[in-house]
């Protein structure tokens, strides 16, 4: 798989390419700046966009922008989003950018983790979502308008862990339930929650995360 | 104004000041007539002369006069003030204490009216017949009469002396207004630049200590995933540091978020407070209603007052829910945090209230916090926005 990165420490620049390459993945171009990202991602054409949010020259949200500008020149592109800190604002920019390519959205620390990480970044690659645990929390949190208050606690979490992108038998396997219960709990979300069940996992994760962008954005 | 007894301490401060107050007074304003011929040594004394006096006001009134800080030149009305009050203070310090002297001598003179005629003092016995009963009784009347008076003219010349001091040689309204005026700019400043310290020490962590951990966690994540083939005590030391290094990444990032979080300058506190709300232990509802965004001074104090509480929450109140409302009003920005715990929050208690006290109080804001034993516990908060 053809990567572009975008990172300015370059201590992590250099591990995040070491941590690739040994999951097999090829790093065609690494830059340190949101501009050199956009015009490495016009070069290459790569299939997965991973960048950082706060880049020179302002420091700010400029991975951020760049991620929006690039899932809507190149529609079919995964983008994967990393931070030092994530935060609702925007992975709601990031999801209600009309592209057909998978997003995601992790706190820099998931990195550490790299088995689950890799997993993240193939699950992307292939179209779904990856949100980090945190900023779904987020998301959930300005979800609290009635349809939402309708589900189960139990409901919630199960919620929580499509949000972040997880498969039946990954939720299955987190909550310790059978994957037909699971399927149960998912079904009645969709119910209280006024969405027909679509075919395919991710489709329907990004049902639900389009849900809860309806409710985050002011 | 509550009369002062006779022979109270007061009145004897009182009479002290006054009657001391001639000769220092007489001396100073001497001394200024006769330096006028010699303007610059003049110019030196009068702010050693204005010490003295303001140390007689402090040593028997017990008032400061608070010190004029403009330094002393011909050019400064200060200078000319105080000269004014060292060539003045001679006809108050001479009319003052011939008042008061009066007043108490004649209180002993007419108590003593009724002693007999050799011990009389020797001009009464000229003017009046002190033989006669009702005279001696009319005599220790007046004497009774000031007596009581005495401490009250005391109290009457030194309060004016006092007042004829605090005009003269204190700061002038205009002094004072410029003053105020620089201590508001100063703390202006002092706050302005903590904020832009806490923003620099955020933005040093993430660039540098944060991303070492990060990629120092990686480094582990890796070899714990792929050196399988070590020996198990060294698999598991490789893991403990793993865990480790992920768990200081965790604590380290929400110490710098507490900082100043970055959200809040790109996007403002209502994208900054979510992610507060979402990471309290207990459900939080917010609610943000700001049209055009406050200063960046405000918003820090903002987001400082619901982060703090929301700590304060978790750690004190016991709390199954908060609630936490953010809105402009015009030229205010009211805040309130709601929680239904267990209330008797104190704003002397924990240093966490009294803390928040002084953000708020740092910015002319208004603090108002209704926490019964019992709960619930409401903080309301009123911040101006410019």
């Amino acid at each position: 798989m053809r990567v572009v990165l975008a990172e300015d420490s370059v201590l992590l620049r250099e591990g995040l390419i070491r941590l690739l390459d040994a999951s097999g993945m090829q790093v065609v171009a690494a830059v340190d700046e949101a501009e050199g990202l956009l015009r490495a991602a016009e070069e290459h054409r790569p299939e997965l966009v991973i960048t950082d949010v706060r880049m020179p020259p302002t420091h700010t949200d400029e991975g951020l922008r760049a991620a929006l500008v690039l899932r809507r020149q190149q529609p079919g592109l995964a983008v994967l989003v990393l931070s030092q800190y994530v935060e609702e604002r925007y992975a709601a920019q990031l999801l209600a950018s009309a592209a057909t390519g998978g997003v995601g959205y992790l706190l820099k620390d998931r990195v550490a983790d790299v088995t689950e990480f890799i997993d993240a970044l193939r699950r992307v690659a292939a179209g779904g979502t990856a949100l980090d645990p945190e900023v779904v929390a987020q998301l959930l949190l300005r979800g609290n308008s009635d349809p939402l208050e309708r589900l189960t606690p139990r409901e919630h979490e199960v919620l929580k862990l499509m949000a972040e992108g997880r498969s039946n038998a990954g939720i299955g396997q987190a909550l310790v339930l059978s994957e037909g219960a699971v399927g149960k709990h998912i079904g009645n979300i969709f119910t209280k929650l006024d969405l027909s069940p679509a075919e395919g996992d991710h489709r329907r994760v990004l049902a639900v995360l389009q849900f809860l962008k309806i409710r985050s954005l002011p | 104004m509550k009369v002062p007894r006779p022979w109270s301490a007061r009145a004897w401060l009182d009479t002290s000041h006054v009657m001391i107050g001639l000769p220092v007074a007489v001396l100073l304003g001497g001394l200024t007539v006769l330096l006028v011929a010699w303007p610059p040594l003049l110019m030196r004394s009068v702010p050693r002369f204005t010490g003295v006096q303001r140390s007689r006001f402090e040593a028997f009134l017990d008032a400061r006069i608070p010190p004029v800080r403009s330094p002393s030149s011909w050019r400064s009305p200060a200078t000319w003030r105080q000269i004014g009050y060292h060539l003045l203070s001679p006809f108050v310090g001479v009319a003052g204490a011939l008042l008061v002297a009066l007043a108490w001598g004649g209180a002993v003179v007419g108590l003593l009216a009724f002693l007999p005629k050799k011990f009389q003092p020797p001009p009464l016995e000229f003017v009046f017949d002190l033989r006669n009963g009702k005279v001696i009784a009319v005599y220790m009347v007046i004497g009774f009469v000031l007596l009581l008076l005495a401490p009250v003219l005391a109290r009457g010349m030194a309060a004016l002396d006092l007042s004829v001091a605090r005009t003269l040689l204190g700061p002038s309204r205009s002094e004072l207004g410029q003053r105020i005026e620089t201590l508001t700019e100063s703390r202006a400043g002092v706050i302005d630049a903590a904020d832009a310290e806490r923003r620099r020490i955020e933005r040093d962590l993430h660039d540098g200590a944060q991303q070492r951990l990060v990629s120092l966690a990686m480094n582990l994540g890796l070899a714990r995933a792929t050196l399988t083939d070590l020996p198990e005590p060294a698999r598991e030391a490789i893991a403990q540091a793993h865990e480790e290094a992920k768990q200081a990444l965790k604590e380290l990032r929400d110490f710098v978020r507490g900082l100043h979080p970055a959200v809040l300058n790109d996007q403002g506190l209502d994208a900054a407070l979510s992610g507060v709300a979402a990471r309290a232990p207990f459900p939080v509802k917010l609610h943000v209603d700001i049209e055009r965004r406050v200063t960046p001074t405000i918003e820090a104090v903002a987001f400082f007052i619901v982060s703090e509480a929301l700590t304060n929450i978790a750690k004190h109140a016991a709390a199954t829910k908060a609630e936490v409302s953010v809105r402009r009003e015009r030229e205010r920005l009211h805040v309130l945090v709601y929680d239904d715990g267990c209330g008797g929050a104190r704003m002397d208690g924990g240093t966490g209230l009294r803390g928040l006290a002084q953000r708020v109080d740092s910015v002319d804001g208004r603090l108002r916090l209704s926490s019964p034993l019992g709960g619930p516990t409401t903080i309301e908060v009123d911040l101006p926005c410019e």
